[in-house]
């Protein structure tokens, strides 16, 4: 059975298709792989087995009727921050404890209709706030390339469950970084799609203009079949791209021949780990070896990401965060009147960082300060967007490193919030910007930690970056799954 | 230092938090040093530059106006921490003698 670990989506579809494998036979196999592994990686949040076997029967029935497609009976992980019927949705806060959605996100309407097979809620950092997975109020989830390390965040627990074998995707959201990161630490592949690409219709919202919804998986090819699904116009978005949906897995297995990729310069910065650059620099090389040209490009404000970014994504945070006031749903602290039941269960629902990042935006928000803050913040996501059209005319992609060093060890960064937000350099312009990035494993350093490569591509270029992505993964052939979870 | 513990006080207020005096203590010396890393931009001309909001330039994304399915009361209020019937139940919001 282990075997079933290395087929990819398109071939379990086939086996699914072929009846020789069912889908209750695989949700089984995977739901007995978390009871095995889980109680050490701590990638659930919730485990909902029964459901999951529910949706197995259904998805057997459709492919009784011939009707199998996509994701028909292919059991996946969702972060527990898309809204789900019958489910609860906590975002790893205790304030949204005990909620249930009276709808589904579109994403999670998409993959029913296609039949997926839901196996539980993978945990995050609260609110999708952190860079560990260590603000989750419920629990630690482990990197499983090191016990000891943090898998990434904030869609800690999708990266280490698709990088354990817990799963055979997840679906993830990020911001800032909050797919890409995590799966450049466990060795994973993660898609952020364009800002509008997938539509935001139930994912609970951190930093609207930021946040978007994408794949975590163990291949490229699954990342183009995940994606297939999700993508596409809703009307329930206003934010919705309404551009047609290419085939994304016809652009797998193109070669790269012709293909300009731009190096920024101030993307090797000081701080940045050994073994990171010269893992990047030696997947650099095998784009060239296969007929790319590298193209030095200069993306010169660079340095200014980070403060622009949490100015931003802090004020859309602390009004988006307004609506938990203890009155439509979760957690109420008794008070005496409404504003002191307000403080009190805010105060006690929310976790440090959640807090921290409350005050910070209401600051930057409040009035004498706007200007000086959010505007200016404003102004210079206008010129971070400028940097990258002018790049893109010289070449088709961008790479870079996913992050400058690899899985830190648990507890090393919480107590000084700002190395926290500086690990995510790489992967805030592109969110300011609205443009795809992708992370793809390129290697590993002398302690055996995943290294990303990041892939960033032009509005709605998803198809050439995972065409790239293909090459890369085909060329280095590197280990997926760590031995103790094999 | 730009941030004194009165205006972390005041910000809580707004944002509707309350927080011990540790919390305080913390957050004074955090936003101060954030803040202050926040103040490079400064550094950046961006005289005439017009602020980006969102990624995308969509305005006034218009929709038919028609009459679909919505939640029902239920649905609506069956995650509330009180209620009374078809009502969200709250603590006293005007003072009563």
């Amino acid at each position: 059975m282990e075997e079933l670990l290395n087929k990819n989506v398109l071939e379990l579809g086939e086996a699914l298709r072929r009846k020789e494998i069912s889908s209750v036979e695989l949700t089984t196999f995977y739901l007995k792989r978390i009871a095995k592994y889980d109680g050490e990686l701590r990638s659930y949040l919730r485990v909902t087995g029964e459901l999951a076997l529910e949706m197995a029967r259904a998805a057997d029935e459709k492919l009784r009727r011939g009707e199998g497609e996509g994701l028909t009976g292919i059991p996946l992980g969702i972060k527990d921050i898309l809204c789900m019927t019958n489910i609860e949705t906590t975002c790893a806060s205790q304030i949204l404890k005990g909620f249930i959605a009276p709808y589904d996100a579109t994403v999670i309407r998409r993959m029913k209709e296609s039949g997926f097979v839901n196996l539980g809620r993978l945990n995050m950092d609260e609110f999708a706030m952190g860079s560990s997975t260590e603000n989750s109020s419920f629990q630690v989830t482990k990197n499983p390339w090191d016990l000891e390390r943090i898998p990434g965040g904030s869609s800690g627990g999708s990266a280490a469950a698709v990088a354990a074998g817990l799963c055979v995707a997840a679906l993830g959201t990020d911001t800032g970084g909050s797919i890409r990161q995590p799966a450049g630490l466990c060795g994973t592949v993660g898609l952020k799609p364009t800002y509008g690409r997938v539509s935001r219709y139930g994912l609970v919202a951190f930093a609207s203009s930021l946040d978007q919804i994408g794949p975590l998986t163990r291949s490229v090819k699954d990342c183009a079949a995940v994606l297939q699904v999700i993508a596409g116009h809703d009307p329930m978005d206003s934010t919705s791209i309404p551009q047609p949906v290419p085939d994304y897995l016809s652009f797998i297995g193109r070669d790269v021949k012709g293909l300009r990729v731009g190096i920024p310069r101030e993307y090797f910065i000081e701080g940045m780990e050994e073994d990171v650059k010269s893992s990047v620099e030696s997947a650099i090389k095998v784009f060239e070896r296969n007929g790319a040209s590298v193209v030095p490009i200069t993306l010169p404000h660079t340095e200014y990401a980070v403060a622009t970014y949490y100015i931003i994504c802090t004020a859309e945070a602390s009004s988006n965060l307004a609506r938990y006031d203890g009155v439509k749903y979760g957690f109420r602290a008794p008070g005496k009147d409404i504003i002191e039941m307000y403080k009190k269960t805010r105060s006690a629902g929310f976790g440090k960082e959640v807090k921290r990042r409350i005050i910070l935006g209401t600051y930057v928000l409040s009035s004498g300060y706007y200007d000086a803050y959010y505007r200016k913040a404003g102004q210079v996501r206008a010129l971070f967007k400028r940097d990258f059209d002018r790049a893109f005319e010289e070449c088709d992609v961008i790479m870079t490193a996913v992050s400058p060093t690899t899985a830190f060890r648990a507890g090393e960064k919480m107590e000084d919030p700002l190395t926290m937000y500086l690990s995510d350099i790489f992967t805030i312009p592109v969110n300011l910007a609205g443009l795809p990035g992708l992370s793809v494993p390129c290697g590993f350093d002398r302690k055996g930690l995943p290294i990303g490569l990041q892939i960033i591509g032009k509005p709605l270029d998803e198809g050439l970056m995972l065409q790239a992505a293909y090459v890369c993964e085909n060329e280095l052939q590197l280990k997926k799954i760590p031995d103790r979870f094999v | 230092m730009k941030i004194t513990r009165d205006v972390i006080e005041y910000v809580a207020h707004l944002g509707r938090l309350e927080l011990d005096p540790h919390e305080i203590e913390e957050y004074t010396g955090q936003l101060d040093s954030i803040l202050e890393y926040m103040d490079k931009l400064n550094a950046l001309d961006t005289t005439g530059v017009e602020p980006m909001s969102h990624a995308i330039p969509n305005v006034n994304v218009f929709r038919e106006d028609r009459i679909v399915e919505s939640f029902s009361v239920e649905e609506s209020v069956g995650n509330a921490p009180e209620r009374t019937g078809s009502f969200f139940k709250v603590p006293p919001i005007i003072e009563v003698e």
